[in-house]
């Protein structure tokens, strides 16, 4: 449930086209209403007030309820987890080395250092792929190339991530194993799985920034005499920063709250790894593995453990906040 | 390095047009023969025959829809962009063949195009002017801090400029702007210089700086202008072409134009009857 927060841009985007497609009805009704002859000498504002106010406050709910679930979500963290956190003590909650429940000991920087790992790993598999993906789809393919690629990548964005996870178990963990010592569930195989998830997010993002920039951009680049790529490059790419920033830092979130390919692939053990061989637990990991037998303060710290991953993912969206006024300031 | 730009700011100064009577005719620089243009089905020119001398004004005049702007892209291929599009006949840069011979990039970095809308990059005014040179392998900071800042003299703008080089070129007035998107091409010490209906977006005073910037700039380069003020092609221009329905219906010396131009249909539109 509180990962479902982390799909701001699919969210957003459902509510754009809720509101576009409860509009069309609504000026097709106007349309309608100013087709009526004069003569006939109907009140026209009346009706048109009337459906204003019903359409206002048919939103409004919509948009109140969806602010209440979100406010019912941080106060349910908040309260579970804060009073686990001081319990526990602060510094040992954040910063404590040993998860042993059994023993009363909840210190999950092991699962902390590991989700960021993890997420860099991500990025640094994902971002460059994804940004070129997102440059060639824009700029470079054509025609039947182009659209059979693009589908692939919506293909991508709606495979559900339990087969991503059977992948990597299938394929990537066995792969890994040739690399050394180990049985493969490690941080490499969850970057790499990672990586291949946010590629969806990240080319679909960046490349709907990089079609938004104006073609007299490009043509002006042309007309001094530089070639098409350069043109790309130097010209469009940096036109379109601030949206492909915002492409990386949403990848950037879909990675840090991916929970169940990465609990496939990762090994789980809560230690801070030593080495890409070495396995993981991520924060989300070590909320699903132990939520269904945990019980009063481990339960308890599982919560707070969601806390601590809200609070990265309000700094994430925060960042976005930030790139998109920037972009718009431009 | 390059100090021409410099040179030729001074001596603009002093002689504004230096045009010698009963001079020999001026070499073509451009030329089109028998030119046919097709967007798909649509013919957009038909057998245009024109020459464009050497340092000087040449006016594309007509009423809108009549293939001016299509001509202008055609000189430098912005044409090769539309798909769909079909040139037949020839394009002549000093003789070569812009189409069979001639590179399309190198053809337009020597025939250099400002728009109708000003369109600086979403840059810095000092990248937007760097980046021609930058892109053509010019590095050394002190070779193109030269360029810019000859190429903002020329376009007239470096003294509104010199102080805010590192800002958004986008803060800048539509007529600095464009001012802007002409040092941008003059950056690449192009040959030949396009404006397509460049002052149509701007208010009067900047439109009278561009039009004084036209008349210096013939010195150096060969200009041809595509306008919708008679006032103006008659003001800036050496010779002048007028186009109907993608044909060339009479062309010569701007003041034969329009003050004893042969075909009617000419004598109408520069007399404003039509268009
Ligand atoms: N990309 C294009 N595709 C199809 N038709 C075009 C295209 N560009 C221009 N045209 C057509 O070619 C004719 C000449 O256009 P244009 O050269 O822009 O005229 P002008 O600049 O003289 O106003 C017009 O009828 C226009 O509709
Ligand atoms: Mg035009």
């Amino acid at each position: 449930m509180l990962f479902s927060l982390l799909n701001v841009p699919p969210a957003s985007a459902s509510t754009a086209a809720g509101s576009g497609g409860a509009g069309a009805p609504g000026a097709g009704a106007g349309l309608a209403a100013a087709g009526v002859p004069a003569a006939a000498r109907v009140p026209k504002r009346r009706p048109h007030v009337l459906r204003e106010g019903a359409a206002r406050a048919l939103f409004g709910t919509a948009a109140a309820l969806s602010i209440a679930a979100v406010a019912l979500i941080c106060l349910f963290l908040l309260a579970n987890g804060v009073p686990a956190m001081a319990e526990i003590g602060l510094p040992e909650f954040l910063f404590g080395t040993t998860w042993r429940p059994a023993h009363d000991l909840y210190g999950i920087f092991p699962m902390i250092v590991g989700s960021l790992y993890v997420t860099a790993g991500a990025m640094i598999v994902g971002v460059p792929g994804g940004l070129l993906t997102a440059l060639y789809l824009s700029r470079f393919a054509r025609g039947r190339t182009g659209s059979f690629l693009r589908s692939g990548v919506e293909l991508l964005a709606g495979i559900p991530s339990v087969v991503y996870g059977f992948f990597g178990l299938v394929i990537i963990v066995p792969f890994v194993r040739l690399f050394g010592p180990g049985t493969g569930l490690s941080v490499l195989a969850a970057s790499l799985i990672l990586g291949i998830m946010i590629l969806p997010t990240v080319i679909t993002v960046a490349q709907s920034a990089l079609d938004a920039v104006p073609a007299r951009y490009y043509e002006g680049a042309l007309a001094l005499g530089v070639d098409h790529e350069h043109a790309v490059f130097k010209v469009v790419a940096p036109a379109a920063a601030s949206g492909i920033m915002a492409a990386i830092v949403l990848g950037l979130g879909r990675a840090i709250g991916e929970t169940m390919a990465v609990v496939m692939v990762a090994g789980n053990m809560p230690i801070i790894p030593d080495s890409l061989l070495s396995g993981v637990r991520t924060m989300t990991a070590n909320i699903v593995l132990e939520m269904g037998y945990a019980a009063d303060l481990h339960r308890e710290a599982l919560i707070a453990t969601g806390v601590v991953l809200f609070v990265f993912i309000l700094l994430i969206t925060m960042l976005l906040n930030v790139i998109r006024k920037r972009g718009e300031a431009r | 390095m390059t100090s021409f730009l410099k040179e030729l700011a001074n001596e603009m100064s002093v002689t504004a047009a230096a045009e010698v009577p009963g001079a020999a005719p001026a070499p073509a620089k451009m030329a089109v023969e028998h030119l046919n243009l097709f967007y798909g089905d649509f013919q957009g020119l038909r057998d245009v025959n024109l020459t464009f001398p050497e340092n000087q004004v040449t006016a594309l005049i007509g009423p809108s829809g009549c293939g001016k702007s299509t001509l202008l892209k055609t000189l430098n291929r912005m044409n090769d962009l539309v798909e769909g599009c079909r040139v037949e006949g020839s394009v002549l840069l000093d003789g070569a063949d812009a189409y069979r011979t001639l590179d399309a990039t190198d053809l337009r970095r020597r025939v250099g195009m400002v728009f109708q809308q000003p369109n600086p990059f979403p840059m810095s005014i000092y990248d937007n002017v760097a980046f021609g040179p930058r892109s053509h392998g010019v590095r050394a900071k002190a070779d193109l801090d030269v360029i810019v800042e000859e190429s903002l003299r020329a376009a007239a703008i470096w003294d509104e400029l010199k102080d805010r080089l590192k800002k958004n070129a986008l803060g800048l007035s539509g007529g600095q702007q464009q001012r802007l998107c002409i040092a941008r091409a003059l950056a690449v010490q192009p040959e030949v210089l396009l404006l397509d209906e460049s002052t149509s977006a701007l208010d009067p005073i900047s439109t009278a700086k561009i039009e004084e910037l036209i008349g210096q700039l013939k010195e150096r380069y060969t200009v041809i202008m595509v306008t919708h003020n008679m006032l103006q092609a008659l003001r800036i221009s050496d010779k002048t072409a007028f186009f109907l329905l993608g044909e060339v219906v009479e062309a010569g010396d701007t003041d034969t134009i329009f003050s004893a131009p042969i075909d009617p249909r000419t004598a109408d539109y520069v007399a404003g009857r039509f268009g």
